[in-house]
């Protein structure tokens, strides 16, 4: 896949539009994992916007996204920052040949302090 | 036969860049009927018309067709031209070039090969056109102004100023709208009762205006000159003519929990009140859904008080029926609901409001006679963040998708009063983008920032939320790329505007187009602003677009001097393109009558020979050609085809259809 594949399939899985977005920062004011994101919401969306792959590829912040939604919830302009994320996190995986995860990995890697919205997000992202 | 002149535009390069308009002019000269065909670059231009001009005398045209633009922008123009040397104006026909054709292809082939079609189609009809003469309508010269809010008050004053009576019909018990409810305007900060006020006085003391109050429109018939409008006037269980605005019933009304509409509901008031103190006409109104006498028929208080014997319970609604030349609509706005946005906490705490909320919170007629308190505990707030575009540019379904034009001038300007006023108050403002297009409005909004230390801040807010007693706002720093929490006293909400809800049935009423966000549509959006495209009817203030006080006052003055312009006609032409009935064809079904939406078609009774001296009574289809505006629902829907339009018959129409099919 070329570096324009990749971007264009990102674009594809996020299913929004990031040229809708009016750079108003509601995601980033509503997003309950702010302070732990190295990328922050709207510049996931940017960053699509602009063509920044490897600024999205090299982001830690896919992993600390809750898949909450709040953002896709609040976004007056109907852009979804967590569309993008997924898209990202998705691609991420895929070049790491780690596609799937199998459910006997979960346990040991679970602890009482993750909130069960991740968990279910994360069956829904990695059992495919 | 016809001597059929055809003219293509090149409308500089928007029609030719895309249509082989040498090669359309050249093979239209084939066409049966046709004596001269040309090209030429600007054929609306003073030489473009002299060309038309020129061929018409010397070719003896005796009907023309313009390739060019749409006929809504030069049509009139070209009538003109070909009436100036004797062609009558009806054997005018122009085909749409630029909008059908050039605007909207790439291909020039396929452009040319249809502009082809379009100008063959437009020589079909014009060989069937006959020469038409209009009618005239005498103007009635009387204006109506619909809303009594600044808008309507501009328009009102500026007509009676030119000699015409003039009527505000508003559906409040008194005039002033929205602009009464302010505490200061900007960009001068000065005090908008007491440049509004004035003019209302004015209003009430001008003769040749008449302020109808607590009244609604219920019907318009007729057309533009000819207005004929049914207005009900609400019983306000008050004689407006007795009434002397002492106040007394207001101070012995048992039933004080009403919520004081013009206080935004901040406050309570007596079921028999007046809504302010500066109200015109200075009349009390009973609110009958709170009144006990009129919901359970034990009180009448105010009756025994009422020195001038002005209350009257049994009062019911009146209509009067008044014509009128010309109508101004001039209905305003309303913030919008917040239901749809709880991330702000709006429905849960008292101490978050809107804008609106807080300028009869900081005025000096308003509940807290001007003293800036929160309403949940009546202390002065320490900490006050605004949020701007709440519900505006939002294109999720939850607000509307517009910018409301005015919220970032008035957020300054409260931002700025209150640190005036309260040097000890820390003020936030969360903003996307600050718009401050105006005469003096940027150096106002920076004044704010550089001289007034407003806490501006690039970023929206996600959440409000209620931590012991403070407004958590939580937003993002998209400068500093931070999420902030701010613990406030007050949140103010600059509220998404819409216009008035009551404008969509005066649009219907009016047969007035309306857009999907509820403006009223204007003629044209840069060189016919003010007017709607129904006749006769203009547009003044909110009811049209978003726009503020000094914005709506040049509009609302513009409005007038095109009423003034009409009814300073004593008659109007006519449009002779109208229906007609064939008396011999009609069956007298009626089902023309039902679909007219102007009442231009009645039915009566007609003696006809059927000969050998016997006659019969039919009843038959009659059109009025002052009333009928040449829509064809008539035409259509006759099922024996005895309704035709002049200058739009079937069989023009027919002609047209067919040459548009012929290969």
């Amino acid at each position: 896949m070329t570096r324009q594949d990749t971007l264009e399939n990102i674009v594809r899985i996020s299913g929004t539009d990031a040229k809708k977005c009016m750079k108003c920062g509601k995601c980033d004011g509503r997003c309950p994992a702010y302070n732990d994101m190295d990328v922050k919401p709207h510049q996931f969306v940017n960053y699509v916007a602009e063509g920044k792959l490897e600024k999205l590829l090299a982001s830690h912040a896919i992993w600390n996204c809750l898949s909450c939604m709040a953002c896709v919830e609040r976004c007056p302009r109907g852009v979804a920052p967590q569309g993008v994320i997924e898209a990202v996190r998705d691609t991420v995986i895929r070049m790491q040949g780690n596609n799937g995860i199998k459910a006997e990995e979960i346990p040991p890697i679970v602890d009482e302090m993750i909130p069960q919205q991740l968990l279910v997000s994360a069956y829904r992202k990695y059992n495919k | 036969m016809q001597k059929i002149g055809v003219f293509i535009c090149w409308c500089g390069s928007n029609i030719a860049a895309t249509v082989d308009v040498v090669r359309v002019a050249e093979e239209i000269k084939r066409e049966p009927g046709v004596v001269y065909s040309a090209d030429y670059q600007y054929m609306c231009s003073e030489n473009g018309q002299q060309l038309i001009k020129n061929a018409i005398k010397e070719y003896g045209l005796t009907g023309i067709v313009i390739g060019s633009c749409s006929p809504r922008m030069h049509e009139a123009t070209f009538r003109k031209a070909a009436e100036s040397v004797g062609l009558n104006p009806y054997m005018v026909e122009v085909a749409n070039l630029r909008e059908q054709v050039s605007w909207i292809h790439k291909d020039k082939e396929e452009a040319t090969e249809k502009a082809l079609i379009l100008v063959r189609t437009a020589i079909a009809k014009v060989r069937l056109n006959a020469p038409l003469k209009e009618g005239e309508s005498p103007v009635v010269k009387r204006a109506l102004v619909i809303g009594g809010g600044i808008a309507g008050i501009q328009a009102a004053l500026d007509i009676a100023e030119a000699g015409y009576p003039v009527d505000i019909v508003e559906k409040n018990a008194t005039i002033g709208g929205r602009m009464a409810q302010l505490d200061k305007t900007f960009p001068t900060l000065d005090c908008s009762a007491c440049i509004l006020t004035p003019k209302m006085v004015d209003c009430a003391q001008n003769e040749k205006i008449d302020i109808l109050s607590y009244s609604e429109i219920e019907e318009v018939k007729g057309y533009v000159g000819n207005f004929s409008v049914k207005i009900r006037k609400k019983a306000r269980y008050v004689d407006e003519t007795k009434c002397t605005g002492c106040k007394i019933c207001m101070t012995k009304c048992p039933s004080k929990k009403g919520l004081d509409e013009f206080n935004m509901n901040l406050k309570t008031r007596t079921a028999i009140h007046i809504p302010f103190a500066q109200a015109i006409p200075n009349v009390a109104v009973i609110d009958p859904e709170q009144c006990l006498k009129l919901k359970t028929g034990k009180c009448g208080i105010c009756q025994k008080f009422c020195g001038a014997g002005a209350i009257d319970y049994t009062m019911k609604d009146s209509f009067i029926e008044r014509q009128y030349g010309a109508i101004v609509v001039a209905t305003g706005f309303k913030p919008i609901d917040l239901t749809a946005f709880n991330e702000y906490g709006y429905a849960d705490n008292k101490d978050v409001v809107t804008s609106l909320e807080l300028e009869r919170l900081m005025n000096a007629a308003g509940p807290t006679n001007g003293v800036l308190l929160r309403p949940s505990d009546m202390t002065h707030p320490k900490v006050i963040t605004f949020i701007q575009c709440v519900g505006s540019r939002d294109v999720s379904g939850c607000g509307k998708p517009y910018c409301s034009k005015i919220c970032c001038m008035y957020t300054a300007k409260h931002a700025m009063l209150i640190r005036e006023k309260y040097p000890d108050t820390e003020v936030h403002v969360f903003y996307i983008d600050v718009r401050t297009p105006g005469k003096n409005y940027d150096e106002f909004y920076r004044r704010a920032v550089e001289q007034y230390n407003v806490d501006y801040i690039k970023g929206m807010v996600g959440k409000v939320y209620n931590e012991n007693g403070k407004l958590m706002v939580q937003g993002s720093d998209l400068l500093n790329n931070e999420q902030i929490v701010i613990p406030s006293d007050l949140v103010v909400l600059a509220t998404a505007i819409e216009p008035e809800p009551s404008v969509r049935k005066i649009a219907t009423l009016l047969t007035a187009s309306i857009d999907t966000n509820n403006f009223l549509n204007e003629s044209h959006p840069k060189l016919r602003p003010v007017e709607s495209p129904t006749a006769g009817v203009y547009l003044a203030g909110v009811c049209q677009g978003p726009k503020d006080i000094p914005e709506t006052v040049s509009q609302a003055s513009a409005c007038a001097a095109k009423v003034i312009g009409l009814l300073a006609k004593d008659k109007l032409k006519t449009n002779p393109c109208v229906a007609s009935s064939n008396e011999m064809m009609c069956n007298g079904c009626s089902q023309c009558a039902n679909v007219c939406a102007y009442g231009a078609i009645t039915y009566v009774d007609k003696e006809f020979r059927l000969g050998g001296g016997k006659t019969e009574i039919r009843r038959v289809a009659s059109v009025n050609p002052a009333v009928c505006q040449g829509c064809g629902a008539c035409t259509v829907t006759c099922p024996s085809g005895a309704m035709d339009l002049s200058g739009f018959s079937s069989k023009q129409i027919m002609s047209e259809v067919e040459a548009i099919c012929k290969k």
